[in-house]
């Protein structure tokens, strides 16, 4: 009984703040402190997601963008793990690409946003190719350094034991390697999001981004909310997947 | 006829500018569940005879036989437990215990009962689906050594074993480690630091000197102290004289060290 309390404070109290912010800015708004063209209220963003919902118009735009998100995700996410691998194993990978990685890695890939208008368009292509440019590094760099840096002497037990070749990757180095590929996982969800608002704002003729630029135009103040706060939403989402992934695989830490 | 022996093995360290003599000429032979130790200051070479025994080094000269075979024709003969016990950290203890066998594609039904029963008698009931962090230091030692003995292996190489261990977890797995090596009759080196361990657990002592690395003198533990409780051994007559004799070796070699 007592652990249930307790166990029901756990998660009420991480949305405490959240709820006191929303409950204070509708309340600010019914009374007027806050101008409805500054920042509609709560309801209004509320009432507005359900207009945009009934129409189809906010699912569309929540897929295709979502849709860009996991496929820029994917590329960019296994590119940048086979990269980590194989630099991590293979000495001569190693020698051949690490430095050239390295180089491209600190170019800031937003900076490319004109280039690849371009060259592809502001179709999907270019999304999802910023997408999976951004996401690939941060998986590269930690897939690297989680392989490097398996402790030497667990590989020596694993070989003394007669492990080897891919049984001693998958029993030892890629176990070992995997609460620094989660982080990897974890920061480029990240990076993923922030790619991905920044090239629909910029240009898009679809997407979250595209619905708040449009939005602008017409000074729907309580659409550009709505597209805020569903960023904020698939942020936390994205977090928790990644919690999941930590809890599933590294069972072992906890 | 011994069971393990080493015939004139030396040693040489090549470096790239000069050789240095690791191992000078060292012999001795071990009868099937013998128990010896070898003792000496750091540099001596008492971890590259392990090493040699175990086939991970080859040495320069000399040989080592089992059976009067060659030990390196006996691939997983040789069971090896150090100081720090190397669990992997990500498999629960049971699939640690059972890698040697997986790995050879020997598990089966029998040898996971046996690992099991290893594990209580070694005093870790309801523990196997446990990780090694949830562990202490004394029990993950004592799951290294079943570990060890789950793959029967012929010969058992155990370099300073409890060299990390709290002085109370120290002397109780002593007394583990003893008993479990006569119960199997297992034939055992034990390499270490401290001469009350190498007394009260083994049947003979080797004293080693370093520059070039060598016996120096052998010592045999007296019969009334080998099937004795390491811990008891500490108490009984004998003991402290042959302390003595085996520290007055040692020092003897530091004095001749510091001189020359």
């Amino acid at each position: 009984m007592l652990s249930k309390i307790k166990e029901m404070k756990l998660t009420v109290i991480p949305w405490f703040i959240p709820l006191v912010l929303l409950l204070g800015w509708q309340f600010f708004s019914w009374i007027g402190v806050i101008p409805e063209r500054i920042l509609p209220a709560p309801t209004s963003v509320f009432s507005s997601a359900i207009e945009l919902t009934s129409s189809g118009e906010l699912f569309s735009h929540v897929s295709i963008s979502l849709t860009r998100a996991l496929v820029g995700f994917l590329i960019g996410g296994i590119i940048g793990f086979l990269f980590g691998l194989f630099n991590g194993v293979f000495r001569i990978a190693d020698l051949l690409f690490d430095t050239s990685i390295q180089m491209l890695r600190n170019i800031p890939h937003l900076a490319l946003i004109p280039l690849v208008i371009l060259w592809f368009g502001i179709d999907e292509t270019s999304k999802i190719f910023l997408v999976a440019l951004g996401v690939l590094f941060p998986v590269y760099i930690n897939t690297y350094h989680g392989i490097k840096y398996v402790d030497k002497s667990l590989i020596e037990m694993g070989k003394a034991y007669g492990l080897k070749g891919t049984a001693l990757f998958f029993h030892v180095i890629l176990p070992g390697a995997m609460s620094s590929i989660l982080v990897g996982v974890r920061f480029s969800l990240g990076v993923m999001w922030l790619t991905l608002i920044v090239a629909e704002t910029i240009s898009a003729h679809s997407g979250i981004g595209y619905m708040a630029m449009n939005a602008r135009e017409f000074m729907q103040m309580d659409v550009i909310v709505l597209s805020i706060v569903l960023y904020a939403l698939f942020g936390k989402l994205s977090d928790v997947i990644a919690r999941y992934l930590e809890r599933r695989l590294l069972r072992w830490n906890m | 006829m011994s069971f393990l022996s080493l015939e004139n093995v030396t040693h040489h360290y090549f470096t790239k500018k000069n050789v240095t003599r690791a191992l000078d000429d060292i012999s001795f032979s071990l009868d099937e569940g013998e128990f010896v130790s070898l003792v000496g200051p750091s540099g001596c070479g008492k971890s590259t005879i392990l090493s040699i025994v175990s086939g991970i080094m080859q040495q320069t000269k000399g040989k080592v036989l089992l059976d009067n075979h060659p030990v390196r024709e006996f691939p997983g003969a040789i069971g090896y437990m150090l100081q720090q016990d190397y669990l992997f950290p990500w498999k629960t203890i049971i699939d640690n215990v059972l890698l040697g066998p997986k790995i050879q594609q020997k598990t089966s039904a029998d040898i996971r009962k046996k690992a099991l029963e290893l594990l209580s008698e070694v005093g870790l009931k309801n523990v196997e689906d446990d990780y090694p962090d949830s562990l202490s230091g004394g029990m993950r030692q004592r799951v290294a050594l079943v570990r060890t003995l789950v793959t029967d292996p012929k010969v058992l190489l155990l370099d300073e074993p409890f060299s990390a261990l709290d002085y109370q977890t120290k002397l109780n797995l002593e007394d583990l480690v003893h008993k479990l090596l006569r119960q199997y009759h297992k034939t055992a080196i034990l390499v270490t630091h401290d001469i009350g361990e190498a007394i009260s657990m083994t049947d003979r002592i080797f004293v080693m000197e370093a520059n070039p690395g060598r016996i120096a003198k052998t010592f045999e533990v007296p019969i009334e102290l080998r099937d004795e409780i390491p811990f008891l051994v500490r108490r009984h007559s004998k003991y402290q004289p042959l302390f003595d004799k085996v520290w007055a070796a040692l020092n003897g070699e530091e004095i001749q060290k510091n001189t020359g």
